[in-house]
């Protein structure tokens, strides 16, 4: 038998059905269509996640004090760990790899100018920090590369914390208070925005030997490394280990590399959009029993057919293809309004609420597809087979 | 062509052996104008399936042509069903979503005729049977004697050696079943080979070669030479 007179009889019983093979494809363009909806949105997310965490450049490894077993937050033994030091952010320096090193001490203060004050964070940072962070300065200069352990008390501010203080006055040269220390304005931050809830904006730059004095620490909270891009992670986190087991004696640090944060979060994030899909995926499996249910009716009521073309020459393998073919051009059909409704619906839905992300990858869609037609052909194989298995004698009784 | 050879066809019904065909031994040359009669349960369309290779004997032999087709597989019997042998049954049996036209294209669908020698031939068949101006129709528009002709431009389409009638002129009227006889019987006098299973003594005694059948054994064999 032709392609083209297969797909001519397959279409001629479904089309004698109309309202039957509509509803049916209606099932699982409705299954499908959350799928793509729901992973479309899981998508979305995900590559916003990322988005926001790769922001800060990709080649970035972090060194916290203390050593804790699983990656993550270091809440290690603080009594038996010796501080990171402003020294060992400088012997990170001359690592070969290093491109930028930045020590980092966060804390809350009150800053003043002139008669307003606003409590805000306030970061320790060095001179590299722009360069590592991939951030940029508006106007002025960032802090300048000082003598590490005693750097002039010089501030930059974050974009939302200049207009706080100042509105619409120049701010560079001005004087701000910190804690009362008097720090000189040298520069201003570019906006920077929100990174999943941290205002980065609302912020102040301070030297880090200034910040640990103001804290009074003796610790830094980090130490971020960047490093060459075409030198591989391994070799870089060997060499940090390596350096600062050399200056602390034994391994009270963690180092975590953005890759495995990444592939850490990158791994939640893929959970999660399977579960949505799965969720979907169960209108999915309503949709298939529609399809196998409506075959196995359309098998009964047409079993004089099945005897006949049996007696006209058609083989059992003929009699099972056509019984397949229908219940897959049902599911695929119905794939295909489902796709496209999904997709629809994703982008109207962006497009009503532009803060939630969507996207559809290919592959979903190709996945989808496929998953339809497996669909079809797991609905379809077991009534086909029972058509192909009939008695041709029996089957031309049957009316 | 058609040779059996102690032919026996057990059915179980219940707990019980059912002897459809009991022992039936059977010769038909070519061309041949067969009726095959008797009571209902005495296994003439049984004996019909079997030739038309639907089902197949417990035990005996059928020969085809000299080829023994009782061993044959799906795909070979398909074959044979196909090329060699065409149906007409009591209830027309078209399908009813196809026009005319292409119940009589059926078979040669299955068999993967070219599309454009299809149409020919359809064409011409319809043509012989002054169907043409019906074959548009769906099954459905046509009276019974229209289907039952459809039914018999489509057994014959694959100009099958063997025509196998049960109850033809079973749901016709006397007038359509009359035509329909008149198709079937000049089908046989351009070479066909016509075997009719029938109630009808009427029609029965148009055949040239007549069975009676009984209890699943041919009770008499009665032939007249035609003029």
């Amino acid at each position: 038998m032709f392609t083209r007179d297969f797909l001519r009889l397959t279409g001629s019983a479904l089309i004698a059905h109309r309202l039957r093979s509509f509803l049916t494809t209606l099932g699982i363009a409705v299954g499908i269509a959350a799928v793509i909806l729901l992973t479309s949105i899981g998508e979305g997310i995900h590559q916003f996640v990322l988005a926001e965490f790769t922001q800060f450049g990709t080649t970035i490894v972090g060194i916290n004090p203390g050593k804790t077993s699983t990656h993550g937050a270091s809440t290690g033994v603080f009594g038996t760990v010796r501080p990171l030091t402003l020294e060992d952010a400088q012997a990170l320096q001359r690592l070969p790899f290093a491109r930028a090193v930045v020590p980092l001490v966060q804390g809350n203060a009150e800053v003043e100018a002139g008669n307003r004050r606003r409590r805000t964070t306030v970061y320790g940072v060095g001179a590299q920090m722009p360069q590592a962070f991939s951030m940029q300065v508006k106007s002025g200069r960032f802090l300048p590369a000082d003598d590490p352990s005693a750097p002039r008390a010089f501030a930059v501010l974050g974009s939302k914390l200049r207009h706080e203080l100042f509105a619409s006055e120049n701010p560079l040269g001005q004087r701000l208070g910190i804690g009362g220390s008097r720090y000189r304005i040298i520069g201003v931050m570019e906006e920077k925005g929100t990174v999943l809830g941290f205002d980065l904006d609302d912020t102040v730059y301070i030297p880090a030997a200034r910040a640990l004095e103001l804290f009074n620490r003796d610790s830094l909270f980090e130490i971020d490394l960047m490093y060459a891009a075409d030198v591989r992670s391994e070799t870089v986190v060997k060499g940090i280990r390596n350096l600062l087991l050399a200056r602390h004696g034994r391994e009270d640090f963690t180092i975590t590399t953005q890759e495995q944060m990444l592939d850490v979060l990158g791994s939640i994030l893929n959970i999660l959009t399977f579960a949505v899909g799965a969720i979907g995926g169960i209108s999915l499996l309503v949709g298939a029993i529609g399809i196998g249910t409506i075959m196995t009716i359309a098998v009964n009521e047409r079993t004089a057919e099945i005897g006949v073309l049996r007696a006209l020459g058609a083989r059992r393998a003929q009699v099972l293809g056509l019984f397949l073919g229908e219940a897959m051009v049902l599911a695929a059909l119905g794939g295909v309004v489902g796709l496209v409704a999904g997709i629809g619906i994703a982008q109207l839905l962006h497009l009503l609420l532009p803060a939630l992300p969507v996207h559809t990858p290919w592959l979903f869609v190709i996945l989808a597809e496929t998953v339809a037609l497996l669909i079809g052909l797991a609905a379809g194989v077991l009534p086909a087979r029972r058509a192909a298995g009939l008695d041709p004698v029996e089957a031309l009784r049957g009316e | 062509m058609i040779e059996l050879h102690q032919v026996h066809r057990d059915f179980l019904v219940g707990d019980q052996t059912v002897h459809a065909l009991n022992d039936i031994n059977l010769t038909i040359t070519a061309g041949e104008y067969l009726s095959i009669m008797g009571p209902s349960g005495s296994g003439k369309s049984t004996l019909l399936n079997l030739i038309g290779l639907l089902d197949r004997p417990s035990s005996g032999q059928y020969l085809l042509d000299g080829e023994d087709v009782t061993t044959l597989g799906d795909v070979q019997q398909a074959h044979t069903r196909n090329r060699r042998i065409g149906f007409v049954f009591q209830a027309f049996h078209l399908v009813p979503r196809l026009t005319a036209a292409e119940n009589v294209e059926l078979p040669l669908i299955l068999a993967a005729t070219p599309p454009q020698e299809r149409r020919e031939r359809v064409a011409a068949a319809l043509e012989a049977l002054n169907l043409s101006d019906r074959a548009r129709h769906k099954p459905e528009q046509l009276s019974g004697g229209q289907r039952q002709r459809i039914a018999i431009a489509r057994a014959t389409i694959t100009e099958p050696a063997v025509l196998l009638a049960d109850e033809p002129t079973g749901n016709l009227d006397h007038q359509s079943g009359g035509d329909v006889i008149e198709t079937l019987e000049r089908l046989n006098r351009r070479a066909i080979t016509l075997i009719v299973v029938t109630h009808d003594a009427e029609l029965g005694a148009r055949a040239s070669r007549r069975i009676l059948m009984r209890d699943g054994r041919i009770e008499s064999d009665k032939r007249t030479d035609r003029a």
